[in-house]
């Protein structure tokens, strides 16, 4: 099996998320992207440097752009809609519910600076609940990439998959894990890591700190398993039920909270077809705080140490 | 067809108020309020094709005040887009006449409305799509007045104008009255164009419910520099007489005897 760590190199999911845009702009001419006044940070300013007709600056608006980006989508148009995430997914919930969702228009809502690794700017600014959100609206897919390449392929299966995506970036630069060829899939996860203990699912930046805590419980003779969970929605059922059935339990890690996101999407799977434990770590039901994003994700329990923790507590 | 618009009007009128007596849910007040201007449109302005719904190159609208849908349906039903028997079965379980308007479902329909203020915007991006791809269709919106409460409205407003999007056309159907009751009472007060002119648009203020003034008016619109929004005052549940200007109409529906005193008055045999 191929391996899979942390390299050195490291990039924020966003960053790649612009570089993909200003590619797929000369590949696809319906593509068009929307940014409410935040295009510096999540880096749909390349793309408004390069196709400046197909960028639309909204303002500090994020109702009116989803709403715009549903009348581009029903133009004919594949429309990315950017925001911070708890901008994008809170502020215009009921825009991306009724104006989207539901007549499963092309609009790819593609939010960064999502969780507590935002840092600084704290709680007001930390979306610990877009995924709950979105996975709670019918027809929504949901992709959350862990690196540059998985962000890269998450931004070609929303532009060739049609309907509503959910696109969850990060704000921090974070290791590359994946080697620039490999492929993803919308409904399909990557197994990083063979083990029949335990099961570490995680997604987005907490995949590299699972891949290390695997490592280092390598080292101590106890073999876990690592599941990118690219695609919280639909979740690789496959996946998941055989790290159900293969192992002694799972530790589900996110930077979201523990209710309703992916450790909610893995449970609610288990419970009907193979019922196993589930640890959730998450930011357990408290709201984020200013801080460096090392000392946040110390503060929520979601370091490499506590993820070896909790394996050993199954 | 100019001559037959007031003809066709009544129609519609009569399919409204029989659609939500069927039902017995739905929005007769605000449905009657629009039907002239959704009449004027489908049978005069709008640049449609109903045996070919999804045409790329039709004129789209966007009916944001989605709650009016039984109007919508009845004039898209006597455009010819689905027949007219099925109006009947508004707001029915399997039915395609949702309560507001969805557009996967109903041949005709290019938007799915229904949550208030949002469809200045979805407008706008049809606009912004027609001028990318070069070319002329147009979009008209629909807006009710209390539904400018919203305040997303406001925020596609000043799009509209920043965009410069001259191939849209808004309507704001102006009833002066909600669910709660007189919109200056319940929270707008003042002009409607007034304020839109503050934010950059032509603003023209007619008789709703005058097929002459509503033509100049979508005429005087397409040759504006900057975007038009024709504020037209009209009479919440227009044509039934117990119904006019009630707020109590806005949601409720009309009971058997009802039903048949609005169609004796609407000119139908029952």
């Amino acid at each position: 099996m191929k391996r899979y760590f942390p390299k050195t190199e490291k990039q924020a999911t966003r960053d790649a998320y612009g570089d993909a845009l200003v590619e797929w702009g000369a590949k696809e001419e319906r593509l068009v992207v929307l940014d409410a006044d935040l295009s510096q940070s999540t880096k749909t300013n390349k793309f408004a440097k390069a196709y400046p007709d197909r960028f639309f600056q909204m303002g500090v608006a994020e109702q009116d752009m989803l709403g715009t980006a549903a009348g581009l989508s029903l133009g004919g148009k594949i429309a990315f809609a950017s925001s911070f995430a708890i901008f994008a997914t809170g502020r215009a919930f009921e825009q991306i519910r009724n104006s989207i969702a539901y007549p499963s228009l092309n609009v790819k809502v593609a939010a960064t600076h999502a969780g507590i690794t935002v840092g600084e700017d704290g709680a007001s600014h930390q979306a610990i609940e877009d995924i709950a959100l979105m996975r709670a609206v019918p027809n929504m897919h949901i992709l959350v990439p862990a690196d540059s390449q998985a962000t890269k392929e998450a931004v070609r299966l929303a532009i060739e998959t049609p309907g509503p995506f959910y696109l969850r970036m990060g704000r921090e630069a974070t290791p590359l894990i994946y080697d620039p060829d490999e492929k993803f899939a919308v409904g399909k996860g990557k197994l990083l890591r063979e083990g029949n203990h335990a099961a570490i699912i995680a997604c987005g930046v907490m995949v590299a700190p699972a891949l290390e805590a695997a490592e280092q419980l390598a080292q101590e003779g106890i073999l876990v398993r690592v599941i990118d969970a690219f695609s919280i929605k639909p979740l690789d059922q496959e996946l998941v039920l055989a790290a159900s059935r293969e192992t002694r339990g799972i530790v589900v890690v996110e930077e979201h909270n523990t209710l309703g996101g992916l450790g909610g999407a893995v449970a609610e799977l288990v419970t009907a077809s193979a019922p196993c434990r589930v640890l959730r770590l998450g930011t357990n039901d408290r709201f984020g705080q200013s801080g460096k994003p090392p000392e946040l994700l110390a503060e929520y329990g979601l370091t490499k140490e506590d993820i070896v923790q909790a394996v050993k507590s199954l | 067809m100019k001559q037959d618009l007031g003809l066709v009007a009544q129609r519609v009128r009569g399919h409204v108020v029989e659609m939500i007596g069927k039902a017995r849910s739905g929005h007769p007040g605000g449905s009657l309020s629009a039907t002239d201007i959704l009449t004027f449109l489908y049978f005069q302005k709008m640049n449609i094709d109903p045996q070919n719904p999804h045409w790329e190159k039709r004129d789209r609208f966007v009916l944001s005040k989605g709650h009016a849908a039984p109007a919508l349906y009845a004039v898209l039903a006597e455009r010819g887009f689905f027949p007219t028997e099925e109006l009947l079965g508004l707001r029915q379980f399997g039915s395609r006449l949702q309560g507001h308007p969805d557009c996967l479902k109903t041949p005709g329909v290019d938007a799915s409305t229904g949550s208030l203020g949002q469809g200045l915007s979805i407008a706008n991006g049809l606009a912004l799509a027609a001028r990318l791809n070069g070319e002329s269709w147009r979009t008209y919106v629909l807006m009710g007045d209390g539904e400018l409460e919203e305040g997303q409205i406001w925020e596609a407003a000043m799009t509209t104008v920043h965009y410069n999007l001259t191939n849209l056309t808004a309507i704001v159907d102006h009833n002066k009255l909600q669910i709660d009751g007189q919109i200056s009472d319940v929270k707008l007060k003042g002009s409607i164009a007034e304020r839109f002119r503050a934010f950059g648009w032509h603003t023209v203020e007619i008789d709703g419910h005058d097929f002459s003034a509503i033509e100049q008016a979508f005429d005087q619109a397409e040759q504006a520099a900057v975007p038009t929004v024709i504020v037209a005052h009209t009479i919440k549940g227009r044509g039934v007489s117990f119904m006019e200007n009630q707020a109590n109409w806005h949601g409720s529906a009309p009971g058997a005897e009802q039903v048949e005193a609005a169609l004796r008055e609407l000119g139908r045999e029952c």
